[in-house]
């Protein structure tokens, strides 16, 4: 995984709430046996005409102003619906790697620190200044620090925000979750032990 | 102090605690092709085998088709990703049902069927729906793909310990409403986001009275809460339910097992961070009216004018719903006409939902011009229904009967609504271009999808003839 120290990019704002991960990546997508190439799909549905080619000048990601984004501000509820990976690859794949909004659905939160992806929760009123901010701005930019955990604006206004340590270390560093868990292997051999003793139904599937 | 059901399962499973999260055993491992094919590539390349195969169960559900199968699957990409789930299987030793296995069907069908979900675990799949399990009185929870890899390679996962939420249940379900209706309405109150972050209990004399089928229902859609798990305390009618089935333990393993599960129950003094009471009596029959599951109406209502609303960001929701529903403020909810019914999926394609919907269609036509299907969660459910005759019923009345899989629940196979299409659903997400580009959701009960089916719209169940 690529790790996430710091971040200065242009910055686009979605506007919708409860922006799902049907909308995210659509179903047709999942498909693929691959991690990579979903980019081009994400919000299939609302980035392209009926042909599935066109692009809809009417979606944000389409305006020329916003291309090279990689912050996306989001409103609360952000990746609601299913567990689908296939969320965070497309967005990563698209080239984001930060995600800020008021809120995010537990498992697509989860899921993006598992690809390099920066997901921050921020206030209702920080979000809504940045909505108000960002489309009367073109070129807004803003510098993520993770290791400080700060956003800096592009007034120098700077906003601190609250993440997990573990989570922290695993995307400074770009940790690997199943290696750091393999180094627990002993206390995982002596759990199951215990259970084969005290659970032994555990172990009959017969399957 | 007391502990809740949560907390008990939770202990149980701790391996370690490492700096900064919670190493969990994970009991059970539900395996599909759709979020598992990149896990299995993670494992060859570093090298790591499956740590237990017999903890682990593999079915293609999501790409199959519901139609006749001796051709295998027409859609190459489909097909490729499901020989991808056959091959790492077998390479793996990971025991696996193939589509043309009389056992294959939605993972979250096939699991209680075969007893393999039981109470006291953890288990996981790479999909959403995998709190349906925690009506066995199980901790399950959907995770992503690098999930999915790191359970096949350790058998455990790395969690931070969700906060609780006891929905306390009381009152006979009056007739005509079912548990889909009850966990619509509490996602009405709760709202999508309501439930991020807990894992739901759900308790109280409506809840023991339900059946383990509409348990599971229940248990189905608390993710569209926003929890990732819901759970319901084990009780004789889950031993029952369990007793006998093909991978459920046999002889003094079942005699030990029960002696456990009995203890799993949250104590008096247990402290939850959020209780909410409801009272079953005055449950009317649900549809959803919008793009998501808490836009939802009782059978009596109207649709909502975005203009009654405050807040600008919850009147945009409803104008963007509204412009992709079709659908007018004011209209009544049983004025609306519909185009497809949909019965089937994890979330109402067990028996007892076969068995409710051919009561109502039972010596009637579905209406000119609909098109209705009924997709069985499983092969073995589907063998029960027609042991029963409910095939013929629904033959008789102009439904499609076809093989079983998710379907048309998320339309990855060719069961897909056709832009602008108006589906009475049975299932449990009505996102924009769930069930097809544009096609247009709403989410019911067995009964209700049963009965606009004959109607060709909406229709009061409760007085409906």
């Amino acid at each position: 995984m690529e790790p996430f120290v710091t971040l200065e990019a242009l910055a686009v704002s979605l506007d919708r709430a409860n922006v799902d991960t049907d909308a995210i990546i659509p179903k047709q997508f999942l498909k693929t046996i691959k991690r990579t190439g979903l980019g081009v799909s994400l919000f299939y549905d609302w980035r392209y005409a009926s042909d599935g080619k066109t692009p809809n000048p009417e979606f944000i990601l389409n305006q020329d102003r916003y291309k090279g984004a990689r912050i996306l501000v989001a409103r609360q509820n952000f990746g609601s619906g299913s567990s689908r990976e296939h969320a965070p690859w497309a967005l990563l794949d698209y080239g984001f790697r930060a995600i800020l909004a008021p809120s995010f659905a537990d498992i697509f939160y989860n899921n993006c620190f598992k690809n390099g992806i920066l997901p921050v929760v921020l206030g209702d009123a920080q979000i809504d200044r940045l909505f108000t901010e960002i489309p009367k701005t073109p070129g807004y930019r803003l510098n993520i620090d993770l290791p400080e955990q700060s956003i800096r604006l592009p007034d120098n206004t700077r906003w601190s925000f609250d993440i997990d340590p573990f989570r922290k270390k695993c995307l400074v560093e770009g940790l690997d979750d199943i290696g750091l868990t393999l180094a627990y292997s002993s206390d995982i051999a002596s759990y199951e032990n215990r259970l084969r003793r005290e659970a032994p139904w555990l172990f009959s599937t017969n399957a | 102090m007391g502990r809740t059901l949560f907390e008990k399962i939770w202990a149980d499973h701790v391996v370690s605690e490492t700096d900064g999260a919670t190493l969990l055993y994970i009991d059970r491992h539900l395996v599909h092709e759709v979020t598992s094919p990149q896990a299995f590539e993670g494992l060859k390349l570093a090298g790591r085998p499956v740590r237990r195969p017999g903890a682990t169960l593999a079915v293609p559900d999501h790409n199959v088709p519901t139609t006749d199968r001796s051709r295998g699957i027409e859609d190459p990409v489909s097909a490729l990703q499901v020989a991808t789930l056959e091959e790492n299987a077998r390479e793996f030793s990971v025991p696996y049902f193939s589509m043309n296995d009389i056992r294959q069907g939605i993972v979250h069908v096939i699991a209680p069927e075969q007893g393999f979900t039981l109470p006291g675990t953890t288990i996981v799949c790479g999909d959403s729906h995998t709190s349906t399990h925690g009506a066995f009185g199980a901790l399950a929870f959907g995770i992503g793909t690098s999930e999915v890899e790191h359970v096949l390679a350790t058998q455990t996962l790395l969690q931070r310990k969700p906060k609780t939420f006891l929905i306390r249940i009381d009152g006979a379900l009056p007739d005509k409403t079912t548990s889909k209706d009850l966990i619509l309405a509490l996602i009405g109150i709760i709202g999508t986001a309501g439930g991020t972050g807990y894992v739901l209990e759900f308790a109280g004399s409506t809840v023991e009275s339900l059946s383990m089928e509409s348990r599971m229902t229940l248990c189905n859609m608390a993710i569209e809460a926003g929890a990732r798990a819901g759970m319901i305390a084990p009780d004789e009618m889950t031993f029952a339910y369990i007793k006998g089935r093909p991978m459920a333990p046999k002889g003094a393993d079942w005699e030990k097992a029960v002696l456990y599960w009995k203890s799993l129950r949250s104590d008096r003094d247990a402290k939850y961070d959020r209780i909410l009471d409801f009272r079953a009596e005055t449950l009317l029959p649900q549809i959803t009216w919008g793009t998501n599951p808490g836009m939802v109406l009782d059978v009596t209502g109207r649709v909502p004018d975005p203009e009654s609303t405050p807040d600008p960001i919850a009147r945009d929701n409803i104008k963007n719903a509204l412009a992709y529903m079709g659908l007018e403020p004011g209209t009544p909810i049983t004025s609306i006409p519909v185009d497809r019914i949909f019965i089937g999926s994890c979330t109402n394609g067990r028996i007892e939902d076969l068995r409710l919907a051919a009561s109502v269609v039972r010596g009637k036509k579905v209406a000119p011009g609909v098109k209705a299907m009924v997709v069985p969660g499983s092969g073995l459910v589907r063998m029960k229904a027609e042991e029963e005759g409910l095939d013929d019923i629904f033959r008789d009345a102009g439904f499609e009967w076809r093989e079983p899989g998710c379907s048309m629940c998320l339309g990855m196979n060719p069961d897909q609504l056709a832009p602008g299409e108006r589906c009475a659903s049975t299932s449990n997400r009505n996102f924009e271009g769930r069930q097809g580009k544009n096609g247009r959701t709403h989410l019911v009960s067995p009964s209700m999808a049963a009965a606009a089916a004959i109607a060709g719209r909406f229709v009061d169940i409760r007085t409906w003839s």
